[in-house]
């Protein structure tokens, strides 16, 4: 526990505070607050579990970003699934894709129903489903960053390798940088940096950060998930500011390497392509997902099952949208804590324990 | 065979049940109100002495865990329970229902551990019934208890007498229980890894008894954890209460399951510790005496009541502030 300890030291927390304050102090002559955006769901959660928000000088403001894969997985995909489950499919899912509301119900309301949907804590338990029903349609829920993406392809060389025929992905995987070229065209959103995710950056390494930096000028920090790197990170990032730098600057080199996990890198690029992917309350960004290539598209459940995926209905009255881009805070939601709350969620953003609704329904104190 | 599992005729009423209690349950407990085994326990309550009754049923799995097993769980429960109302525990009642093929050698190490911790907390095992259901029909055995306790004279606990500047003790590192069966449950195994803390907290009330007066409450951290708890106190109060993070008692153990879980460990059960608000003049004396007795011995204070309306909330190693929340239904199912 000491290594998780050392990340969590008091002593060093205020050493931090102090500086965040005198660098902060000297960003007073912008006259507006620095806007920073974390864009990973575990660093908007560790955000609000140690009160990061609260600390920060006046003119620092965080705005949490689309970085939590359940929250932006369109409607559509949940009905579809459900539909594949409803036909007699087994659905292997992460735990967190359960509860969340398609356009009329969720995976455990299907389940309840009596369709098969079994919760996976690997992806390797869809090779044992597989394995274990070949007399069954099994599909796997590929969501996910590139952090899950690459053992999900794992997964399928293995399956493949064993020759499995009845198992296929229903691929929403999304990527991270066409996600941050997005939100920093929108003229209505103002990002001076970016808090940079922790382990896709550990699959995808800093320097794929390097062109924002160079077309965009934002300082692009890659900070860990505890509490003294998020507030180093943040630190990083106002020095960057208060000498008018923009650069990449990896503050996780413990984990993250320039480069990235190589071997990650060519299994992913082996099996899937880039492809034009939804984000639930954003909309369709160009080549931000990655979808299987055609060579394999017997393991695509899509194509194997004739289903799309589109975005689907949502309640137009439910601002995940907005919030998934960071214009809105969840308070200014008319839903929250009201008609949406984690026990009875609407919006995706308060189903995903990593989503920044339920981050601030759980620990923001104002 | 029939020695080895308990069948279902062990539930029938009929000879082997006669068997199974005999050689099991009277062997253990047939002294005192059980003897020659009547329908009920006859209880000699001393005349003018208000009496706490409370009841626990138990179902954990595993049913053995590091630390413990479901028998000392089921007596350090409902002990507990009574102790926190400020009661002294006298009587217990011991209900068990048993599955089909459960291996006899597991319902002997489970009573003789009702044994042992009714002994260590001076409470007789004085009624109970058996039954046998169908294998399938309940996982291993489940246990209810009953508990009578004699009120101790001074006690008046309540949350209407909670008041701003009260501080809050808790008489030992928590959550260990809930990660130790968490952990046996999901295979994981950690050096030096945690162990259940179930054990009774009755000689930790009765050892503040003469601060009685100026005890405002008292409660242990079971199902939900410290967050529960600390919530109940203040839900609908005019109160809140502030904790701040580098106070909180947790074992290495339990934070590294914890951590590895990504649990939260303020909403994690204890089993033999227990959270106690006081007027401000009694802690540090309430905090020495506990900190003399071996269940007592990492007793802290971990935070205040405040003027903050409803609401508890955590200073943070940051110094930032964060509510904390009641946990949400899904947490951790059957540690208790």
């Amino acid at each position: 526990m000491k290594y998780i300890d050392g990340f969590r030291d008091p002593a060093v927390a205020a050493g931090l505070r102090a500086r965040l304050d005198a660098v902060a102090a000297g960003l007073q002559a912008w006259n507006r607050p620095v806007n920073i955006m974390e864009v990973c769901g575990s660093h908007t959660m560790a955000i609000a579990r140690y009160g990061i928000r609260d600390i920060l000088p006046k003119n620092v403001t965080l705005i949490s970003g689309p970085g939590c894969p359940v929250c932006v997985t369109p409607t559509s995909y949940i009905d579809i699934a459900i539909t594949l489950a409803e036909r007699g499919a087994i659905v292997v899912s992460f735990g967190d894709m359960i509860a969340v509301p398609g356009s009329s119900s969720s995976l455990a309301g299907c389940r309840a129903r009596g369709g098969t949907v079994e919760i996976g804590y690997s992806p390797m338990r869809a090779i044992e489903l597989a394995e274990a029903h070949p007399e069954r349609e099994v599909v796997f829920l590929a969501i996910g960053f590139e952090t899950t993406t690459a053992p999900v392809v794992a997964m399928l060389e293995l399956a493949i390798r064993r020759g499995l025929r009845n198992l296929s992905l229903l691929t929403a995987f999304k990527r991270v940088p066409p996600a941050l070229t997005a939100l920093l065209s929108d003229p209505e959103i103002r990002i001076d940096a970016f808090l940079c995710p922790a382990h896709v950056s550990a699959i995808i390494g800093a320097d794929a950060y390097k062109p924002f930096v160079e077309t965009w000028k934002v300082p692009c920090v890659v900070a860990g998930f505890e509490p003294l790197d998020i507030l180093y990170g943040i630190l990083g990032i106002l020095e960057q500011a208060a000498r008018g730098e923009a650069a990449v600057a990896n503050l996780y080199a413990r984990v993250v390497t320039a480069q990235g996990n190589v071997h990650a890198q060519s299994l992913m690029a082996k099996y899937l392509e880039p492809v034009d992917a939804a984000w639930r309350g954003i909309g369709v960004i160009p080549a931000s997902g990655l979808g299987l290539r055609p060579e394999f598209a017997d393991y695509d459940a899509g194509r194997r099952h004739g289903v799309v995926v589109g975005l689907g209905a949502e309640n137009p009255a439910c601002a995940c949208g907005e919030v998934l881009k960071g214009k809105q805070r969840p308070p200014d939601c008319p839903l929250f804590g009201a008609a949406c709350t984690p026990d009875h969620p609407v919006g995706p953003c308060m189903v995903s324990s990593e989503g920044t609704c339920a981050a601030y329904f759980k620990y923001i104190v104002n | 065979m029939s020695e080895q599992t308990i069948q279902l005729g062990h539930g029938g009423g009929g000879l082997l049940s006669r068997d199974l209690i005999q050689r099991e349950i009277v062997s253990r407990f047939g002294d005192g109100a059980l003897k020659g085994l009547p329908d009920g326990a006859t209880l000699p309550v001393p005349a003018g002495r208000a009496m706490v009754f409370t009841t626990d049923s138990f179902v954990v799995q595993p049913l053995e865990f590091p630390g413990g097993n479901i028998g000392d769980l089921a007596v350090h429960g409902t002990v507990n329970d009574l102790a926190v109302c400020g009661a002294r525990p006298r009587w217990l009642s011991l209900a068990l229902i048993l599955e089909e093929g459960l291996p006899m050698t597991t319902l002997r190490r489970v009573l003789d551990s009702v044994k042992k911790a009714a002994d260590d907390c001076g409470v007789a095992v004085v009624t109970g019934d058996t039954k046998v259901v169908a294998h399938g029909q309940c996982d291993g055995m489940y246990v209810n208890t009953a508990g009578i306790g004699e009120l101790m004279d001074g006690f008046e606990l309540g949350v209407g007498r909670v008041a701003a500047g009260d501080p809050i003790l808790v008489s030992g590192p928590v959550g260990d229980h809930g990660m130790a069966v968490l952990a046996a449950r999901e295979g994981i195994r950690i050096t030096h890894g945690v162990t259940s803390d179930t054990g009774p907290v009755h000689r930790l009330v009765q050892g503040v008894r003469e601060w009685a007066p100026h005890i405002r409450f008292m409660r242990d951290p079971t199902r939900g954890g410290l967050a529960s708890v600390l919530n109940e106190v203040v839900e609908g109060q005019a109160t809140g209460i502030l904790l701040r993070e580098t106070d909180l008692p947790f074992s290495a153990g339990a934070k590294a399951a914890a951590e590895m879980l990504g649990v939260d460990l303020l909403q994690v059960a204890s089993e033999g510790r227990m959270i106690l608000v006081c007027a401000p003049p009694v802690s540090e004396a309430i905090l020495k005496v506990w900190r003399g007795m071996p269940e007592g011995r990492g007793a802290v204070k971990i935070g205040e009541v405040t003027a903050t309306k409803g609401r508890v909330i955590l200073e943070t190693i940051t110094g930032g502030r964060r509510l904390v929340d009641v946990p949400r239904g899904e947490l951790l199912p059957r540690i208790c």
